[in-house]
């Protein structure tokens, strides 16, 4: 393979971005910047309030009423212009963009509408009266696959969509002869790395060609245009897919905008205006893409000296509600390297797919990384305390010796390059780990607790497009024919002029692409970084491209640049020959600095760059016989590596594996649980570096998704399917107060496998970081099981235990999770006014006396005695909207006490409650007592989940400062008086 | 105050990047909107719409502000700054923005307008400002890519270049 001369290139160095002037005066073109067609109309989605219900009735007239909709569809309209999106098992389910007759998850597209702009859109939305029959939510991976689970497909018959088993080697033999048997069980939670710029989608449709345009700050990889193409029932050359010049951020989560593609689309063909959306971050957050949860039980055959004999995996893998593309390939980018970087010779493997109550997966940094290395780095550490051995003594022990590369793996990866000891003895040494190691006996010394963590991690980049079908037996293979290998395209096109662009397919979404490229056909063509010009943006109408296209997989420093380089060689060669001609010397004598083009043993004898390479434009006959043109060049690359799954299983999923060694030490505050780390040092092999500031770069970004990953973030759901992190408030990213700086080391050993020596990057420490956090604060805490996110409320019942309820009753309880896990609220208060029990007694179930003091009442009725129905508007924190409340009363004691019980529902949510109100006649009048009790769920305990209990109080509050009013004031305030007392003598002063 | 009817548009007369604006907003149009797609300068960037992202952040009358929990209507009168007023030159960079870009302070470059008006702020009205005080101040944004390292050295460089053109040979 061709391999670059470094000295005097332009080829691992630090060179300013290309990309930045833009980006930093305001002036980059991301998808919400771009104009569009004066007729283009917005886009609003109404989304699912609940985890898992019957959609019984959705009426739109109101909607379609308002001036400024241009239309509303649900998913019936969307089913009439579309197919069901591919699902990449054998199962017998359907994959819609939008639900249909049910809804499975919180936040599940409804209803569309189209509207003339955002703010009328979302008018509409409020609008649409969706009657739900709710079932039963199922958020537990475990639980889902009980007999007696509520089925999200019924189709389906079971919530289990896949399973296989795999068998490498002898493990049955290894296990049952193993010295010791070590095993571990890891609950891996939800996040997701959450770009700043949300989706957005702007789409058109041509009925006089049947076809589709569309631009969207997707970002691979471009099989799923397959898909989106299938499911619009186009052939895929009139579904034209475009991307933004500059996109905020992806991280493999841009990738999940494709259903809203299909969504977009078919609102404007329907609405017959082009349609934009722009995602807001509550729809982010609840529905855009997450990463997979995963149940994994590892268990290790281990000789006495520590050395592993087999690994045998059981790995339950929630998908969420939907088995959407490319899923689930989470649970099998890792495939070729379960061992990690281990030589271990017996594997096996079983793996389930479940479906659950929750937002469907797909690409998120590390991409199946940290579920599998938290399992394995865990049990490494486990192995050794066990064994009572050192724990790098285990690690170091069990290395992929350095001379076996490039090395088989028992699951069938191919891992092109390293030297794993070097690796880690460096880390050890420059990182400090001796200095570590004194620092954390001095503070045990001290009575603190602080703890060292390892991580030794394989990093594979490029990935094999074929590997997701190891998910298939071996006979479905052989009937669906093989896939594998991974396209990746560049050309190089020079102008007549004489001034070269580059042009990929590699949608950069702020990593530097365009830099990296210029450097790679610059230093090849021996012409200033500024000569070269690059472009990213991908219209599948127009540019080379191929299924694997996009940025994904750590794909560009290995497979993209490779590919750039491969284009301005054949380039070279040719202006080579052309100058040659001129120079009247022979081609090998030809090189190529400073813009010009000269013999090598006479640099006196050189001619411009320019003039040559215009050659082709202005003079083509003059070209030597047998010179091709050289005005483009488009170069497609597909590593041999990369090949199918063989019949046993055997799969090479990626073309690259780097190396990562971690070191992580971590002081934990006795008194308030927090996790602090306190020294980082991450240990790289990622091949050849081409830009040191952008590995570095890149190391650090995934550096402090980790640390969130590790001890801030988690998609939480409530037991009922309500999603329970839906702001930034409460799903917790770090600031720059929370990320450490790490120590970043390298050491080099080029992939024999690439164009250019690099491997992939970007992912690394997401794989590695989580893991090596949590063998930090288990070595300083002593304890096994560790969950994250890393809370200090979690590591605080480690310390102490689960907290208990306080001894006291107190005045306002704090809100807890109930055992049906949606948000519960209870609490309890008094108020007195200046009126006899009998007339507060009336007026409690006078509706129009309720309709006056309940805060926000629009209208109440009486349906029976004991039956109201009321329409009201409250704002809870961030959101105001519309209920409808049903509330009966019971337990009628008059006038001294009735219980009211009850539901709300509305577009923001749902909330069922019961109150007891008892009343005591008093010196002055009447006393009301109050307690109650309700859950929240739906929108409003997404995004106001830390101020319902507030809320609560102080709406409740108001219905009785307002009931105070209206039976004629009260007393004189007294000392004792009541927060709510002094409130309402206040009103009466002002009225 | 004139009371204002909810169903139609009125005019914002404000100050935007030094020049006098006319600009027309229903009673309810953040001011993020008006700025991206009534005016057009979409170097303003939302990313959350509940304050906490900090990509929107614009300076109103000097301070430093979350566009998108503003209303338009409340810049009327104000003097309104915002990412595509801090260089000096369509081809120059601020020494804060040339510091972010020799440091490699910016990847996707999507939160760095909102950074970069945050720290515009701090430069000018603290201008001994150390590194504790650029944490601080970038604590009110979410960045994604970097880590944040690359930026308070950028920040801690451009402090230091400022300090310098002010006390010439002092």
């Amino acid at each position: 393979m061709t391999r670059l001369e470094t000295a005097g290139g332009m080829i691992g160095r630090s060179v300013p971005r290309v990309e930045d002037a833009g980006l930093l005066t305001g002036r980059g073109r991301y998808i919400d910047d771009l104009p569009v067609r004066r007729d283009t109309a917005h886009l609003a989605v109404l989304r699912s309030p609940h985890g898992h219900a019957e959609i019984r009735a959705i009426d739109m007239t109101a909607a379609r009423a308002l001036p400024g909709v241009f239309a509303v569809l649900t998913g019936e309209d969307v089913a009439r212009l579309t197919r069901s999106m591919t699902v990449g098992v054998k199962a017998n389910v359907e994959c819609w963009p939008i639900a249909r007759d049910r809804v499975r998850y919180v936040g599940e597209p409804v209803a569309l509408v189209v509207a003339e702009n955002r703010y009328v859109a979302e008018d509409a939305l409020d609008l649409i009266e969706v009657v739900y029959e709710r079932l039963i939510a199922i958020v537990d991976p475990e639980k889902a696959l009980a007999a007696d689970a509520p089925v999200l497909h019924p189709s389906l018959g079971t919530n289990l969509i896949n399973e296989r088993s795999f068998r490498y080697g002898d493990p049955e033999t290894a296990i049952s002869t193993a010295a010791h048997r070590v095993s571990i069980r890891i609950a891996y939670p939800r996040n997701s790395c959450t770009p700043i710029e949300t989706y957005g989608v702007i789409a058109e449709y041509d009925p006089g060609e049947d076809a589709y345009d569309v631009t969207a700050n997707f970002q691979g990889p471009f099989s799923i245009h397959a898909v989106i193409s299938r499911a619009l029932n186009v052939p895929g050359n009139r579904m034209r897919l475009r991307t933004p010049p500059d996109s905020g951020g992806s991280f493999g989560i841009k990738q999940g905008v494709f259903p809203y593609v299909i969504l977009a689309a078919v609102a404007a063909r329907v609405a017959g205006r082009p349609v934009k959306w722009i995602e807001d971050r509550l729809e982010h957050l609840t529905a855009s893409v997450s990463a997979t949860n995963r149940v994994t039980t590892l268990e290790a055959a281990v000789a006495a000296d520590g050395r592993i004999t087999a690994l045998s995996w059981d790995q339950l893998e929630d998908c969420g509600a939907h088995l959407r593309a490319p899923e689930p390939a989470t649970l099998y980018r890792m495939h070729g390297n379960m061992t990690g970087a281990y030589a271990i010779e017996n594997v096996a493997i079983r793996n389930r797919v479940v479906l659950t109550n929750k937002t469907p997966t797909g690409l998120n940094r590390g991409f199946g990384g940290p579920q599998v290395y938290f399992a394995l780095e865990r049990l490494v550490h486990k192995i050794a305390d066990n064994l009572g051995l050192d724990r790098l003594a285990v690690i170091r022990r069990n290395l992929v010796p350095a001379d076996a590369f490039p090395y088989r793996t028992a699951t069938g990866g191919l891992l092109d390059s390293g030297d794993y000891q070097t690796a880690i003895d460096r880390a050890c040494q420059e990182g400090g780990l001796e200095a570590l190691r004194l620092r954390r006996d001095q503070a045990r010394a001290e009575g603190r607790l602080y703890g060292i963590g390892y991580a030794a991690v394989v990093e594979p980049s490029v990935s094999n497009m074929g590997y997701i079908t190891t998910v298939l037996t071996p006979d479905e293979r052989a009937k669906a024919g093989p896939k594998n290998g991974a396209q990746s395209v560049a050309t190089v096109a020079i102008d007549p002029l004489g001034s070269v662009t580059v042009k990929v397919a590699s949608v950069p979404q702020g990593q530097g692409h365009r830099t990296v490229l210029a450097q790679v056909v610059a230093e090849r063509l021996g012409l200033p970084l500024e000569a070269v010009r690059v472009n990213t943006e991908l219209d599948t109408a127009r540019d080379a491209w191929s299924i694997a296209s996009g940025n994904y997989a750590s794909r560009f420093a290995a497979a993209v640049a490779g590919a750039a380089a491969l284009a301005a060689d054949r380039i070279r060669d040719r202006l080579a020959a052309i100058a040659a001609s001129q120079l009247n010397v022979t081609a090998d004598r030809i090189d190529f600095r400073a813009g010009k083009l000269f013999d090598r043993d006479n640099p006196d004898n050189a001619i411009s760059f320019g003039r040559v390479a215009a050659a082709s434009h202005w003079a083509p006959g003059t070209l030597p016989d047998g010179t091709g043109q050289t005005i483009r060049e488009t170069v497609f690359w597909t590593p041999e590596q990369l090949e199918a799954p063989t019949a046993a299983d055997g799969i090479n999923s990626s073309l690259c594996h780097g190396f990562i060694f971690d070191i992580c030490g971590v002081e934990i505050d006795r008194a308030t649980g927090q996790v602090r780390i306190d020294r980082y040092v991450t240990m790289h092999d990622c091949g050849r570096i081409l830009h040191p500031g952008m590995v570095d770069g890149q190391v650090r970004g995934g550096f402090a998704q980790a640390v969130g990953a590790a001890l801030y973030e988690e998609y939480a759901y409530g037991g009922d399917g309500s999603f329970l992190t839906g702001t930034l408030a409460d799903y917790l990213i770090p600031t720059v107060m929370e990320t450490p700086e790490p120590l970043i080391l390298h050491h080099e050993t080029p992939s024999p496998f690439t164009p250019l020596g690099a491997k992939g990057v970007g992912e690394g420490n997401c794989m590695s970081t989580p893991v090596c956090i949590a063998n930090a604060v288990a070595d300083a805490l002593g304890v096994e099981d560790i969950r994250l996110p890393l809370s200090p409320s979690r590591v605080s019942e480690w310390l102490y235990g689960e907290e208990r309820p306080p001894s006291k009753p107190q005045d306002s309880i704090p809100v807890a999770t109930g055992a049906s896990g949606e948000r519960l609220l209870t609490g309890s208060g008094s108020a007195e006014v200046v009126a006899t029990r009998e007339s507060v007694w009336t007026m409690l179930l006078d509706p129009n006396t309720l309709k006056a003091i309940i805060p926000g009442a629009h209208e109440v009725r009486k349906v029976s005695d004991t039956h109201f129905r009321a329409e009201v508007t409250l704002g809870i924190g961030p959101v105001k909207g519309r209920y409808r409340a049903d509330i009966r009363l019971s337990d009628m004691l008059a006038p001294e006490a009735v219980t009211l019980s009850g539901g709300t529902e509305g577009a923001l949510g749902s909330g069922r409650g019961t109150g007891r109100v008892t009343l005591t006649e008093t010196a002055i009048g009447t006393r009301i007592d109050y307690r109650y009790e309700a859950a929240i769920g739906g929108k409003v305990a997404s995004v106001g989940g830390r101020l319902l209990d507030g809320a609560a109080r102080v709406v409740i509050g108001q219905f009785f400062q307002a009931l105070a009013r209206h039976a004629g004031g009260g007393g004189p305030p007294s000392a004792a008086a009541g927060f709510t007392q002094r409130l309402s003598s206040l009103f009466r002063r002002r009225r | 105050m004139p009371r204002m009817n909810a169903a139609q548009r009125h005019g914002v007369d404000f100050t935007l990047n030094g020049r006098k604006v006319r600009a027309e907003a229903e009673n309810r149009m953040l001011l993020s909107d008006l700025l991206r797609h009534e005016i057009g300068l979409t170097g303003t960037h939302v990313g959350c719409e509940h304050g906490v992202c900090g990509a929107c952040t614009v300076q109103i009358d000097g301070k430093p502000a979350r566009a998108c929990l503003t209303l338009a209507q409340q810049v009327r009168g104000s003097d309104v700054r915002t990412v595509e007023a801090l260089a000096p030159a369509p081809a120059e960079l601020s020494p804060l923005q040339a510091a972010f870009r020799r440091h490699h302070g910016l990847q996707c470059g999507f939160c760095t307008p909102g950074i970069l008006m945050s720290l515009d702020t701090l430069l000018r009205e603290r201008p001994e400002a150390g590194r504790e005080d650029i944490r601080e101040h970038l604590s009110g944004h979410l960045c994604r890519c970097t880590g944040y390292a690359t930026i308070v050295e950028a920040a801690l460089a451009a402090a230091e270049e400022q300090r310098k053109e002010e006390t010439p040979n002092a």
